[in-house]
């Protein structure tokens, strides 16, 4: 059975279409690529799975993991197995990281039906996930996202992802604002949690990243609707032509 | 009987054996009539067996309360206060609560779960039995006393204080909220029923943090409560005061006044949670509270800090204070003000500055949900002499959705030119994006709120006692469940 099953796909954000008829499939490890050109509707995609308000679905279905997805609240798909890695991360100030993704993980545990983690436990786990990904303890204290770098910001999303461990990683932009050596940390993070039971959707603009994070399958979203579907090497061709034949066409 | 034939002479006396106005009959009333005139007072101060002096200065207050007008400066609104409909005694333990937790607002007991509280305990705090039918207070304070004895510290009713410790009240009784300060504080020194009494010898660190909680639950100390502190030379103590369950009370007007008095090198931490009954969404039958509360750092080198944290009461008229008196005294105000559906609430604190070097750090943070009202009233006053003073000062306001409001009125009056003082203020709302940033990751809409505004409030939470700030941080987010969405 597929883990995501996205069919008919129309959605509305202020009373105007974005998305007008998506079709996607991704099995059990998969990872796929969505690549576009800036207003495509790439973040309408990413915000839509993750449930956030003021994306209006007028047509279509999405099927996650034997759930009818636009049945469940924002929250509930969280804990459900889908994780949005943000484009731009939210600074809560006050907020203490630690605080804030214990509280993600009792949720899950609580949604399992399993009492709250032991604080030790919790805290073994972030700190061996933060290590990979080069985030220290000084970092894990300070609240969430405030006084964070780009490069600090994105790396903390993975943190997240690597704790949390959901089925559905949707990436969005994850490589917007990172130098070289930045992108080869978090896309190790990545690859590291690369696992047959776990899929991702990688939404970038750009090929580089794709280097990093080899999909399975890339597609081009343009004007609300996906306007092909190939293997890795549709990324390089996108590099070298750029997006000009999809937005012209049509 | 000794003690009521006792009463009964006081009263003749006080009355002129004349019992015009009928209490004699009654004295074994427990409960006294409603209305207030000079036999009310007289009534209670007999009550209590108090001294000729008390007596006297209850009256004086009474007369001088009669010439004043109910202030009206305040952002609040709630219709006219009639004082002559309202019980002024009402003996301990007598109770007209409910029978039976099954008589309570669903909504509280549904709070008291949330908060984790015993069967036991919610029907005391609901009002339902009286404390000593409850827990073992008589041991709990047995256990307290003997320790606090041990090192010469008083801790116990203001009224057990009269007879024991007279000297003691004499001295500092009125001392620094003068009788005629303000309205309501002009109306607890004329009819204050009961309320705590600490003193500090010199030297004397406090080894536990006194808490009402056990003390006050072991009497009714009625709506006039009144309370004195006062820590001698070098000495320190935290006090806490309330608690974070919502207590029921079926007196609607609260009018208590708080004095704290630091000598030389003492210190004095003040910490209150207070969560009274806020009324229904409409804040219908929710509590008045008028409270005054001030500090003096009459000592060099002395320290009064307040934190509180306000989450209950339909109306909240509240502004503890410091005296800074003494040179290089210190005081602090650390408040959040949490205001949800009709509450309203104006607090805030006045930072006297008398001495040399004297330094005040004012934060506050207000949080406004619902159609709530919160206003920031505070006034830092440098007088000439108060060479070096300094002041620093934020507020900070959050609000949750489009039809509550957040005020700040700051007063600064520096007559000294070698003072600092310095004012921040923000005001600023949830914004959607962090909203669904916490739901992206899990966390349902109440529990982000929770986070939110307890990361807002940080500053101030961590000012708290341990104990204290776990159970408050639960009872943040609780007061505002329902605001968002």
């Amino acid at each position: 059975m597929a883990l995501l099953e996205i069919e008919g796909l129309h959605v509305e954000v202020e009373g105007k279409e974005i998305l007008k008829g998506i079709d996607l499939v991704i099995e059990p490890g998969e990872v796929h690529a969505i690549m576009g050109p800036n207003g495509s509707g790439k973040s309408t995609l990413s915000y839509v799975l993750s449930g956030r308000e003021g994306y209006e679905v007028t047509a279509g279905s999405i099927r996650f993991d034997g759930h009818d997805l636009l049945e469940m609240e924002a929250d509930e798909r969280a804990v459900a197995g889908i994780f949005l890695a943000f484009q731009y991360p939210v600074e809560l100030p006050g907020v203490s990281g630690m605080t804030f993704l214990k509280e993600a993980v009792n949720a899950r545990r609580k949604a399992a039906g399993e009492g709250d983690i032991d604080a030790m436990a919790f805290l073994k786990l972030v700190r061996a996930k933060a290590k990979g990904l080069g985030i220290t303890d000084e970092m894990l204290k300070r609240a969430v996202n405030v006084g964070f770098s780009g490069g600090e910001k994105k790396r903390n999303e993975i943190l997240h992802m690597a704790v949390l461990e959901p089925k559905l990683c949707v990436l969005d932009e994850t490589d917007s604002g990172l130098d070289i050596d930045a992108l080869k940390v978090v896309s190790d993070g990545v690859n590291a949690l690369r696992d047959p039971a776990r899929s991702m959707l990688v939404i970038t603009h750009y090929q580089r990243l794709l280097n990093h994070i080899e999909p399975d399958k890339v597609h081009v979203l343009a004007r609300g609707r996906i306007r092909r579907t190939g293997g890795k090497e549709l990324a390089l061709e996108l590099e070298q032509k750029g997006y000009a034949d999809f937005v012209e066409a049509a | 009987m000794a003690a009521t034939a006792d009463t009964v002479r006081q009263v003749e006396d006080v009355t002129g054996g004349a019992y015009k106005y009928g209490f004699v009959t009654d004295i074994d009333a427990e409960i006294a009539p409603k209305g207030l005139d000079e036999s009310t007072i007289r009534f209670i101060s007999a009550k209590k067996e108090e001294p000729e002096w008390l007596l006297e200065w209850r009256l004086k207050a009474f007369r001088q309360w009669q010439r004043m007008a109910e202030p009206n400066w305040a952002k609040v609104n709630y219709p006219p206060i009639d004082f002559q409909d309202i019980h002024y005694y009402a003996a301990p333990k007598k109770k007209d609560g409910p029978k039976s937790l099954d008589e309570v607002d669903p909504e509280l007991l549904a709070t008291y779960e949330k908060l984790g509280i015993p069967l036991k305990e919610q029907e005391m705090l609901a009002g339902v039995v009286a404390v000593d039918a409850v827990f073992d207070s008589v041991s709990v304070a047995t256990t307290y006393k003997k320790e606090l004895e041990k090192k010469g510290i008083v801790f116990c009713s203001i009224s057990e204080a009269v007879h024991k410790h007279p000297e003691l009240v004499k001295r500092y009784l009125g001392s620094v909220v003068p009788v005629a300060d303000n309205y309501f504080a002009c109306l607890n020194c004329a009819v204050f029923t009961d309320g705590s009494f600490v003193y500090i010898p010199k030297g004397v660190r406090c080894p536990m943090e006194l808490s009402t909680y056990f003390r006050i639950n072991a009497e009714n100390t009625g709506q006039f409560e009144r309370t004195l502190i006062v820590a001698d030379e070098g000495s320190y103590v935290s006090y806490l005061e309330g608690c974070t369950a919502p207590q029921r009370d079926e007196n609607q007007l609260h009018a208590a006044v708080v004095e704290l008095v630091a000598l030389d090198d003492a210190e004095i931490k003040y910490s209150t949670v207070q969560n009274w009954y806020p009324g229904d969404e409409n804040g219908k039958g929710g509590i008045y509270n008028f409270v005054t509360k001030r500090g003096a750092c009459r000592g060099k080198r002395s320290k009064i800090s307040w934190t509180q944290v306000e989450t209950g009461s339909a109306i909240t008229w509240k502004y503890p204070s410091c005296i800074l008196q003494g040179d290089d005294s210190v005081g602090e105000f650390y408040s959040v003000a949490i205001t949800n559906n009709a509450q309203q609430a104006d607090t805030g604190t006045k930072m006297i500055h008398l001495g040399r070097n004297t330094r005040s750090t004012i934060i506050s943070k207000g949080i406004s949900a619902g159609r709530a009202d919160n206003t920031y009233r505070g006034l830092v006053r440098i007088s000439k002499k108060a060479e070096g003073a300094r002041n620093y000062t934020q507020c900070d306001s959050l609000l949750i959705g489009d039809k509550c409001g957040a005020h700040t009125v700051p007063y600064i009056e520096s007559r000294n030119p070698s003072a600092r003082v310095e004012h921040e203020a923000t005001t600023s709302k949830i914004s959607e994006d962090q909203l669904f940033y916490c739901l992206a990751r899990g966390l349902s809409e109440e529990q982000a709120v929770s986070l939110i505004v307890n990361g807002f409030c940080k500053e101030v939470m961590k000012e708290l006692p341990m104990e204290f700030a776990v159970e408050a941080q639960k009872l943040i987010g609780i007061s505002l469940e329902g605001s968002v969405g």
